[in-house]
């Protein structure tokens, strides 16, 4: 790339600190085509500012310049492009050796944007812009969206992606602690103590979270000690694993996060979760506060020690807590002119940390504002701020003093990391007394500690994270061995006095431009006019002035959005709220999300024999099925022939597939009687019935074979994709019924194939020498038990495709010999394997249905001619009480076979609709060219009066075309049903 | 993901569980009239609130129930279905066995 060879001295590097760099590694960087130094360690964000590069991003809607805010990733000001990774968090992501960063959403350069001057027409893009401007006439919002859509966006994909490895791992823990700050570090310390294994959880890349940048002595060294000390007690303890830079992205139910971390995502299940995820500093709202220079205060505290950055040469603080002056003074020291103190309140809180910034002689203005910034003469930085007295409630007096800097201090409070707490239950109010928002009703097992709970000075903090760990781990011991429980601290004092926020650090301005949300570039009049245009609710002012929509999700804008809504709507910020946060907390990648999905797949055990012989295969549900045997150019011929092959010699096909259920016991009959519509008591053993299944709401769900080997056990088939059901139907009904059986699902146990053709009985002989085949001692819907090939099996006389036919069920290990033996019985015989395709054919022809197919959810057994299989004489089966009213209130459609005699008409498919005077009145639900008739054959639903003999259809078949049909009684191959009995 | 303890399996997600519908007694088949019998099968109370169950664990085919609050989404308790269903239901032949 092209690029100006210009070295940027990081001429705002401090002599020394900076805990997260190391000043031996230099690395190279390019940001808007110019070379850059940093330090291995740092940020993009905090590199660039070592070298004083401060403009980062333009925004989004007035393409303003933006810089540096939080340091902590909860802006989009510092959102980058990396070449094949756009909307990257400047502030957060590791600075890399040849880095080529740059910035985002400019046209032309990024200093010299062009779309800044969108911002001179603002004005005409009030709130509600897009949804008011092309609103009309119809058809304006496509003709425009193209062109809005170009400018608007942030990064730029990359559309040569290469894929990389992503994976999953699961873990369990006791206790995980999210958050690794001081209440954390103390929780998971005690809570380890106490035997429980414990994951502490930090997205930053070392321990200690405010402890590694906040002061919280006037000396400046306090924070520090405590940290090293903390970290030694974590290392020192074997029951507490550490993952950093590790992000617990969400919250789903019962304590199960997905903690992100590298390219890999864990998903771990906590019996006990604390949640110390601190808080999230807010900025004060006036005038010009986007420029680059005007920061939170922790931003600043972030530069100067996890980065050794100085943020500026000459700084002014607003604050209304003690932070802005523990920063004043962190700013002295290194080397910052702190030329004045904003302070909101009348008079800060005396403390040693006040008394010795007073001590060195900043100048400080009670109860003052900020009411503006001004930039510099290009536009890009922070020149000065002016600032002037408060005369109410977010109102300054009319004149001010002007100051100048180049940096701007913001710390006017914080709001809670409500964001994970909220998803997993916990609600938000506000206090008054406080300005802050607290957080309740947390789901059990869950608890907050530290500043997150609204405590604040470290004490507190601490005090809270070992109090929560206490109570975690006394539950734990109840059902945990190796955990102990301890006497229950008590309850923390009220540090509701060390409250950091302000309570109303919100100053309107004549010419606007105090932004509320940096990401949409609102303002105060936008929320205030987005509630006048009637949108009171919060989560409508939010979609309608996307307030809080942005990448960083109003973290930084949440608390000054309620606020402003709670004024402009007479409410309390507690009857305002927030809006519902939702997982992710922040962007994660695809990669994450998709990982490896499995498909299960089932291969009957003569699958192997399947593909030597050639077959097409095709998926049912989870199995692997022959579709046809032969080449995919031939396919209908190769239909056709195996077709003609079970019509006038003999076929065999693979019948794993079907469900096998078991049933067992005395009361074995007595379960099929219920479940079933036929009547089975005095089924006689060696018989087969057609067993039919409906639902309590008299529907046709399922149907098979049932055979009976013995006066207790019965092996009942089930159709493919619902045996599991029929199985866990069986055992639901069994649970309220006690009835003395078993039932087992034995589908995996057995295998099975089904000969069929005149001549399937010549074949079978062969290898079937200890049942009696002939039609006298096993006629037709007979069972038996023998062997076949060797193998012991069960032979079930049935003729689904209306041929002479026997299924035979051997156990599944057999599978491959028992084919192998009757393909090599019959050779003589001419014996062809079959797929799914003929037998559907097959059955078509014989007028079989096929549940699923030729039912729906409605379909009675009545409509589908099945009336005969309903015993009318048993006192109860599931589905007879509806099926008994539905009959009485009379038939609407009725399942019936039709014929197209037309050759040249395209043949009708399932689901084409059957037409009256322009109306709907059916549908197909089955059809197929049948080779045996040598015409298409179908089945279908019909109204009553097209359902008799002979009745005309019209069929608007594929391209609109009408189709005439002709209603056939079933079956329509061998009516009289000889076949299958010979 | 939510878990659910099965009183067969112990403390499992829910992935590996199917809803089996509310939970109220069947009226007698023979007796009762045809609005009872078709509000017991096709109307559900779906009340806010704490409700009774079908739950059935997938892997082992086992049916139990569960006490759950509809509003919190919170499961009260899990039990076997014999706590409720302990006595061989019979129904009454009116007429001839087919």
């Amino acid at each position: 790339m092209a690029t100006t060879h210009s070295t940027n001295s990081q001429n705002n590097r401090l002599a020394s600190g900076g805990l997260l760099i190391d000043r031996s590694q230099t690395l190279n960087f390019f940001f808007a085509n110019k070379h850059f130094q940093g330090f291995a360690g740092d940020s993009i964000a905090s590199a660039l500012a070592a070298s004083g590069q401060w403009l980062i991003s333009r925004s989004f809607k007035y393409h303003r310049p933006r810089g540096v805010l939080t340091m902590a990733g909860q802006d989009a000001n510092s959102l980058v492009q990396l070449p094949s990774d756009p909307n990257v968090l400047a502030d957060k992501t590791a600075l890399v050796q040849g880095m080529n960063v740059d910035g985002q959403n400019y046209s032309g350069s990024l200093e010299k944007d062009l779309g800044r001057h969108i911002e001179k027409v603002g004005g005409f893009m009030p709130v509600g812009f897009y949804y008011k401007a092309f609103y009309k006439p119809k058809g304006a919002w496509e003709k425009w969206a193209p062109l809005i859509r170009k400018k608007a966006g942030l990064g730029v994909l990359d559309e040569n992606f290469k894929p990389g490895y992503y994976d999953k791992a699961y873990r369990f823990y006791d206790l995980v602690v999210v958050g690794a700050g001081p209440a954390g570090m103390t929780a998971a310390i005690q809570a380890a103590e106490q035997g429980a294994k414990v994951l502490l959880v930090d997205e930053n890349p070392v321990l200690g979270g405010s402890l590694s940048y906040d002061r919280i002595d006037a000396q400046g060294s306090n924070a520090q000690a405590l940290r090293l000390a903390m970290i030694a007690d974590i290392e020192a303890h074997e029951n507490i694993e550490v993952k950093l830079d590790a992000l617990c992205n969400g919250y789903f139910a019962d304590n199960w996060l997905p903690i992100i971390q590298g390219a890999r995502m864990y998903k771990v299940r906590a019996k006990e979760l604390i949640m110390a995820v601190g808080s999230l500093e807010q900025q004060a709202v006036f005038h010009n506060n986007d420029l680059p220079g005007v920061m939170m205060s922790s931003a600043i505290a972030r530069l100067i020690r996890l980065y050794g950055v100085r943020p500026g040469k000459r700084a002014v603080v607003v604050t209304g807590n003690d932070h802005g002056y523990a920063v004043a003074l962190e700013m002295l020291d290194a080397g910052i002119e702190v030329a004045a103190i904003a302070e909101l309140r009348d008079a800060p809180i005396q403390s040693d940390i006040v008394q010795e910034l007073a001590s060195r002689g900043v100048a400080i203005y009670n109860n003052h504002a900020v009411y503006a910034a001004k930039a510099s003469s290009d536009k890009k930085h922070l020149a000065g701020v002016e600032l002037r007295k408060q005369i109410g409630r977010g109102k300054c007096a009319d004149s001010g003093e002007f100051i100048d800097c180049d940096l701007l201090c913001m710390a006017i409070g914080y709001t809670p990391t409500y964001q994970l707490v909220c998803q997993a239950g916990g609600q938000l109010s506000y206090d008054d007394e406080t300005a802050l928002f607290t957080l309740q009703k947390l789901p059990k097992a869950l608890q907050i500690a530290g500043s997150v709970n609204g405590n604040w000075s470290t004490d507190a903090v601490c005090g809270d994270g070992y109090r929560s760990a206490v109570l975690a781990c006394n539950r734990l011991a109840q059902d945990n061995d190796h955990i102990s429980a301890i006497a229950e601290p008590a309850p923390l004092a009220d540090d509701s006095a060390a409250s950091p926020n302000y309570s109303w650090p919100i100053f309107p301005h004549p010419k606007g431009k105090e932004f509320v949300d940096f990401d949409e570039d609102l303002q105060i009049a936008d929320i205030v006019n987005a509630t006048r245009d009637g949108y009171e609710h919060i989560q409508l002012v939010k979609r309608y002035s996307t307030c809080g929509m942005g990448p960083s999700q109003g973290r930084h804008s949440a608390l000054a959005t309620a606020r402003i809504v709670a004024e402009a709507t007479g409410r309390s910020v507690a009857q305002t709220g927030v809006t519902t946060a939702r997982p992710p907390f922040a962007p994660e990648r695809l990669g994450h999300l998709a990982g490896r999905s499995f498909y299960p797949e089932r291969f009957t055990s003569m699958h192997q024999r399947h593909l030597d012989a050639g077959a097409q295969m095709m998926q049912a549900g989870a199995w692997y099925r022959p579709a046809y045997y032969g080449t995919t150019n031939q396919r209908d011929a190769c239909i056709n022939a195996e077709v003609d092959n079970v019509r006038n010699n003999v076929g065999l096909v693979d019948v794993s597939t079907l469900g096998g259920i078991e049933i067992r016991g005395p009361d074995a009959a007595e379960l099929m009687n219920r479940i079933y519509t036929f009547g089975f008591l005095k089924q006689p053993i060696g018989r087969a019935r057609y067993a039919l299944m409906t639902n309590e709401a008299g529907v046709v769900i399922d149907d098979g074979v049932s055979c009976r080997f013995h006066d207790q056990l019965f092996y009942v088939t089930a159709t493919t994709g619902g045996v599991d059901r029929v199985y866990q139907s069986m055992l639901k009904w069994n649970a309220q019924w006690c009835l003395d059986v078993d039932i087992a699902n034995v589908t995996s146990a057995w295998c099975a194939v089904n000969i069929a053709g005149p001549k399937a009985r010549e074949v079978l002989q062969k290898v079937c020498s200890d049942v009696d085949l002939s039609s006298e001692a096993f006629p037709y819907m007979g069972v038996r038990e023998g062997h076949v090939g060797g193998v012991e099996a069960r032979l079930i006389r049935v003729g689904f495709v209306g041929e002479l036919g026997f299924e035979i069920h051997v156990p599944q290990h057999c599978g491959e010999a028992l084919w192998d033996a009757l393909i090599e019985a019959g050779v003589e015989q001419g014996i062809k394997p079959f797929g799914i395709e003929a037998q559907r054919v097959l059955r078509l022809e014989k007028g079989h249905i096929i549940i699923g197919q030729d039912t729906d959810a409605m379909s009675t057994p009545q409509e589908v001619q099945m009336g005969w299989a309903v015993s009318t004489k048993k006192p109860f089966f599931v589905g007879q009480r509806v099926i008994k009213e539905l009959n009485s209130l009379g038939q609407l459609r009725a399942l019936v076979g039709f014929v197209v005699d037309d050759l040249n008409a395209p043949i009708p498919l399932e689901s084409h609709l059957i037409i009256e005077d322009d109306q709907m009145t059916g549908r197909i639900t089955s059809c197929n060219y049948s080779p045996t008739l040598g015409k298409p054959v179908g089945m279908a639903y019909v109204q009553l009066h097209k359902a008799e003999a002979g009745s005309e259809i019209a069929i608007r078949s594929t391209g609109g075309v009408m189709v005439n049909a002709k209603v056939v009684a079933l079956p329509f191959y061998d009516p009289q049903t000889q076949r299958q009995a010979l | 993901m939510k878990q659910i303890n099965c009183p067969l399996n112990g403390l499992r997600n829910i992935s590996e569980f199917i809803y089996g519908g509310e939970y109220h007694p069947m009226p007698d088949p023979q007796k009762c009239d045809t609005r009872e019998w078709v509000e017991h099968v096709f109307f559900h109370d779906n009340i806010a609130g704490e409700v009774c169950e079908w739950w059935c664990h997938s892997a082992t085919s086992y049916w139990f129930m569960a006490r759950r609050n509809t509003i919190t989404d919170e499961i009260i308790e899990t039990f076997p279905a014999s706590k409720i269903f302990n006595k061989r239901v019979e129904f009454i032949a009116d007429a001839g066995e087919s």
